[in-house]
């Protein structure tokens, strides 16, 4: 090791400073590069995110759409097929699942030990988490642009200002679903545990909300799933895809989006925190 | 008093000002009703190898969570370098450098990649980052190998990049858990060695946590650690003599009440 012998010394300088805007910039950007590079290394997981939607895209509404017909309700201007409905509320889905599924990785990364990694960073945890948030969301707008990509072939097409409008409403609800997952993953004890979360955290959250069917419909059929569906802020995510859609913007949903994502995200930090932390855990610990 | 004496009694202050490259104080920590760690008290010296004897089970892995800030003591203070791990854990963390018991690489990303991942989350840009990767990674002779997947890697290869991913920030003091189990004696020997190096040539500090005694030399400073109790911290020659050993191994034997069979075949 003696021919590196100049790169160990530790400056007392150099750590005594603190950290720069720069290298606060350095830190983002290596976590958003490696959650990239992740995704790239597991094909697998870009097909399925892609897959999943599409089969609802091309089957379950391709065989639903003579049973349930959609009035015209806003943002819409005339009849449309129940594949436009449901194409924003599969845009939510694919956040959902991306949010559920990068804190999958973080359970599966706490338990192999690259969360450590991250955790004994000097930046404040709150940056780091928020850093790692915000890697996957990036990655699951991409999904999102790629399923729109093709729904457009498929014939559902938005204006083009949509398509720019969308952008902000799948950040927000990406950012909201990815600090439940994340708050999630701190609550889980063990992997195992994190898969009986995914069907009691997607199922229900994507079922009872306005994602496959309109929220008035509902109510015709059930009073108490119509409330359901309202105190569900993935149907607010939905919503306010939907309207970005259609370059609108539906304020109610943009406030409760933005607000419940505060909520999960300070959660998630104190979750996380040392020493309120609920991270501790023996199974933390690796060793002994 | 002389000239001398007072030259002496300066130099003995500021001794005493430096700051001891780490200083436990009463630290406990508990799982549920078992106690992980009871009163811990001990403080390192910069500049040198430290050993913490410990069996499996013994708390050396909670004491390194708690140094490492991945969790804060329920009572105690934790200090590196003088700054307190919990009310300063920013600058306490960059003169850290960590190697895990379990192996922290990303498996799929090359070594190259990996490393910059590190880096960057030190805040290290990605050109002065990719020249202490080429430059650390030629001094252990693994340059050939920086495109490679980790996966492809051996034991004692992935060890030594998570040495060197430690190291990149250029930390003051270098925590190691357990850095040589399920490695052949061959990789155990070169990473001992590489580590042992750094302490004499660099003054890096280092803890090196394991339950092998032949780890141990007659120079380090020795924490024997049982059932989350300190129960000797010393040089060799004074642990000896506490316990009216002959060997160190033997001192052990009567710390932890274990016959010395099962030290020496290594893992109990």
């Amino acid at each position: 090791m003696t021919d590196a012998a100049a790169t160990f010394a530790g400056s007392d300088m150099e750590n005594r400073r603190g950290f720069t805007l720069i290298q606060y910039l350095v830190c983002l950007k290596g976590i958003l590069q490696r959650e990239w590079l992740r995704y790239l290394s597991q094909k697998e997981r870009f097909v399925s995110s892609l897959v999943r939607p599409l089969l609802w895209l091309f089957i379950f509404a391709a065989g639903f759409r003579q049973v349930l017909g959609v009035s015209i309700i806003p943002p819409y201007e005339t009849y449309v097929l129940y594949e436009v409905y449901i194409t924003p509320g599969l845009c939510g889905m694919i956040l959902l699942f991306s949010g559920m599924q990068s804190s999958l990785s973080m359970v599966y990364d706490r338990e192999m030990g690259n969360m450590r990694i991250l955790l004994v960073s000097p930046f404040p945890r709150w940056y780091l988490l928020v850093s790692k948030l915000l890697a996957g969301v990036a990655v699951s707008l991409l999904q999102v642009y790629a399923f729109l990509a093709i729904a457009w072939f498929w014939e559902v097409k938005a204006p083009a200002v949509g398509y720019l409008m969308i952008l902000p409403a799948l950040f927000f609800s990406g950012l909201m679903l990815g600090a439940l997952g994340m708050l999630l993953s701190s609550l889980v004890k063990q992997l195992e545990n994190f898969a009986g979360v995914m069907n009691f955290v997607i199922f229900p959250m994507y079922f009872a909300s306005s994602a496959l069917y309109p929220l008035w419909r509902v109510r015709e059929s059930s009073p108490l799933l119509y409330q359901i569906c309202l105190m569900n802020p993935f149907t607010y995510a939905v919503e306010l895809i939907r309207f970005a859609f259609y370059g609108q913007i539906e304020w109610t949903s943009l406030i409760v989006v933005i607000v419940v994502m505060f909520v999960l995200l300070g959660g998630a930090i104190l979750a996380y925190n040392p020493a309120r932390g609920l991270t501790v855990r023996k199974q933390d610990m690796g060793g002994n | 008093m002389t000239l001398q004496s007072r030259l002496t009694e300066t130099s003995r202050n500021e001794e005493r000002a430096k700051p001891a490259a780490l200083e436990l104080e009463s630290v406990s920590y508990n799982y549920g009703q078992r106690k992980a760690l009871d009163d811990v008290s001990f403080s390192i010296d910069p500049s040198r190898f430290t050993v913490l004897l410990g069996l499996n089970g013994a708390g050396k892995t909670t004491l390194f969570s708690l140094i490492s800030h991945l969790f804060s003591p329920r009572t105690g203070r934790i200090r590196v370098f003088g700054q307190d791990i919990n009310r300063n854990s920013g600058p306490a963390l960059r003169r850290l450098g960590i190697v895990f018991q379990a192996r922290t690489l990303d498996l799929d990303l090359s070594v190259r990649q990996n490393l910059l991942y590190h880096a960057s989350l030190h805040g290290i840009g990605s050109r002065i980052a990719r020249q202490r990767i080429d430059e650390l990674l030629h001094s252990i002779d693994m340059s050939d190998r920086i495109e490679d997947k980790v996966r492809g890697l051996s034991g004692g290869q992935i060890r030594r990049v998570e040495i060197i991913r430690a190291l990149l920030h250029r930390p003051s003091l270098l925590l190691l858990d357990e850095a040589t189990v399920g490695l052949d004696i061959k990789s155990r020997a070169t990473i001992l060695k590489d580590i042992r190096a750094l302490v004499q040539k660099q003054g890096i500090s280092v803890l090196w946590a394991t339950h092998l005694i032949d780890e141990v030399s007659q120079a380090d400073q020795v924490l024997v650690l049982d059932k989350g109790r300190l129960v000797a911290d010393g040089d060799v020659p004074t642990i000896l003599a506490k316990t009216s050993a002959e060997t160190i191994n033997q001192a052990f034997s009567k710390l932890t009440g274990i016959t010395e069979l099962n030290v020496r075949g290594g893992r109990t």
